[in-house]
């Protein structure tokens, strides 16, 4: 068992080590033109140098200010509208397919309006964020509280409890798992369209950084930030997950 | 329920909610919005027929359906094959699975100038796009579909003496039927993110183009009823997928 755990390690590393070592041969021995593929040394160098001069705060502030921006707007609005509709069977058959087929639309088509709306700034890409965020959590809002098993409803209307308990005591912890996979896959959405709209049109932030040093050949210093850019990517996945696992573990 | 709660069909509701919706949108653009930002929907209306007529939207359009085509149907088969290669074997799977999830939880959008540099800026690099969003989507339902066996099910075929390949093509392939169409469809929802982001980063003739010329001329007609064309197709297809997903699952008990 062990040593076949030891194989699959082996295997990652080695498709790894074979990425980068193609990617040493193509630039130093091969006809890769630096332009399309820098060489690993001066990516490396260029990575450093952005880590050490922390040239990267203002984009990287500039897209996580959009983030949670835009992230707060579609919690809040997705969760209010979420349970406004879920408070009758008759709402939700009217809304909930109203946003599922809304959901179909692939938001990013709205993003030249909304530049024409809100100009180049940070507002556009806001309101593509929350936009594109505010579906999942909507759709899921509604989805967790109206399968909450009907027996712990009726269990606690039987034992008096008034709306409000209902809401917090029954309702909202057992949605809960159902809300939050909502609030995750809003997050994540929204991080990956904030990114797009930025290359797509803006002043700031790092998808516009990163396409502009493309756009100047600046090829090297254009990767350090992708592989930044990954980085922070990761972290916030696993700090989405880990807040999941957190949120599961002790409900309410 | 008594007269004063008598409800209409949810259907009806929805339509109300809708035309509401057109209707305020309608009199608020005509009442304060600029006529340089925001076109109310009777000017778009009247702005689709003339697109209609145009024949460099017409093969803009066109040109930005085929490459939604091609690049789903790429993600499909580059999909499946690696799907499958990953799913089927116990040790690909332990050690090329974690790879593919640490490739699929890049942000693509960062990495869209290289496919340009790579491609170029005709429709190639929009097809490359779409399929680097379409295929992890088919990956994975394909990698999960043929995993997720009841062993029973195995166990059986193999006492009745099937052999490897009877087990394949009459035991995993249809219990991957269903999970293979939400692949699709999840792909297909991923294509039309990736080709339409590259389409609105840089284009020559797709609709990138027409988009970017009616925002900078100020037509906002012209670009609401482009975007409805294109949301409209996008629809459809999602549609046929969500239909091929429920049509081929349904022989599924739960």
């Amino acid at each position: 068992m062990t040593r076949s755990r030891l194989a699959e390690r082996l295997v990652q590393l080695g498709f790894f080590g074979a990425v980068l070592v193609a990617w040493e041969i193509a630039t130093t021995r091969g006809h890769v033109s630096a332009l399309l593929l820098p060489p690993l040394g001066s990516v490396y160098r260029d990575f450093i140098t952005l880590l050490s001069t922390g040239q990267f705060w203002p984009d990287l502030g500039t897209t996580l200010y959009e983030l949670a921006v835009a992230f707060l707007i579609a919690a809040v609005s997705g969760t209010v509208i979420g349970y406004a509709v879920s408070r009758s069977g008759y709402s939700v058959k009217v809304f909930d397919p109203l946003f599922a087929g809304l959901y179909a639309i692939p938001a990013i088509l709205l993003f030249p309006l909304y530049v024409l709306f809100f100009g180049i700034g940070p507002a556009s890409k806001i309101a593509m964020g929350a936009t594109i965020a505010f579906f999942p959590i909507v759709l899921n809002t509604i989805a967790g509280l109206i399968y909450v098993k009907s027996l712990y409803v009726t269990a606690a209307r039987s034992m008096g409890a008034s709306p409000r308990q209902m809401f917090w005591s029954v309702m909202l912890p057992a949605a809960f798992p159902v809300l939050l996979n909502g609030l995750r896959m809003g997050l994540i959405l929204a991080f990956l369209s904030i990114l797009g709209s930025e290359t797509i049109a803006s002043f700031g932030g790092l998808g516009h950084r990163i396409v502009e040093l493309g756009e100047n050949l600046d090829t090297s210093k254009m990767f350090a930030y992708i592989v930044f850019v990954i980085i922070i990517a990761l972290l916030l996945n696993s700090a989405v997950s880990f807040a999941e696992s957190r949120g599961r573990s002790h409900p309410a | 329920m008594n007269a004063a709660h008598v409800k209409f069909p949810p259907a009806t509701a929805r339509l109300a909610i809708i035309a509401a919706a057109f209707g305020i949108w309608e009199f608020a653009a005509r009442r304060f919005g600029d006529p340089l930002f925001i076109a109310p929907p009777s000017r778009v209306a009247v702005a689709l027929f003339q697109l209609v007529h145009e024949k460099e939207i017409i093969s803009a359009v066109g040109l930005t359906c085929w490459e939604l085509v091609v690049a789903f149907v790429l993600s499909i088969v580059l999909g499946l094959i690696i799907g499958l290669i990953v799913g089927l074997n116990r040790f690909t799977r332990g050690s090329m699975y974690p790879v593919i999830l640490l490739l699929y939880a890049i942000p693509q959008a960062t990495i869209l100038p290289l496919f340009v540099l790579t491609f170029g800026i005709g429709p190639a690099s929009k097809i490359a796009f779409g399929v680097s969003h379409g295929v992890f989507p088919v990956i994975m339902t394909v990698a999960a579909g043929v995993q997720n066996i009841e062993p029973l099910l195995l166990t059986s075929a193999r006492s009745m003496g099937a052999t490897r390949r009877q087990i394949l093509t009459s035991v995993i392939f249809p219990h991957m039927v269903p999970s293979f169409f939400t692949g699709l469809r999840l792909g297909m929802t991923a294509v039309l993110f990736g080709v339409l982001l590259a389409e609105l980063y840089v284009s020559q003739s797709g609709v990138g183009h027409f988009t970017t010329e009616f925002t900078q001329t100020f037509q906002p007609q012209n670009l609401f009823a482009l975007v409805a064309v294109l949301a409209t197709i996008a629809v459809t297809l999602n549609e046929l997928c969500r239909w091929a997903e429920s049509h081929f699952t349904r022989w599924r008990v739960s």
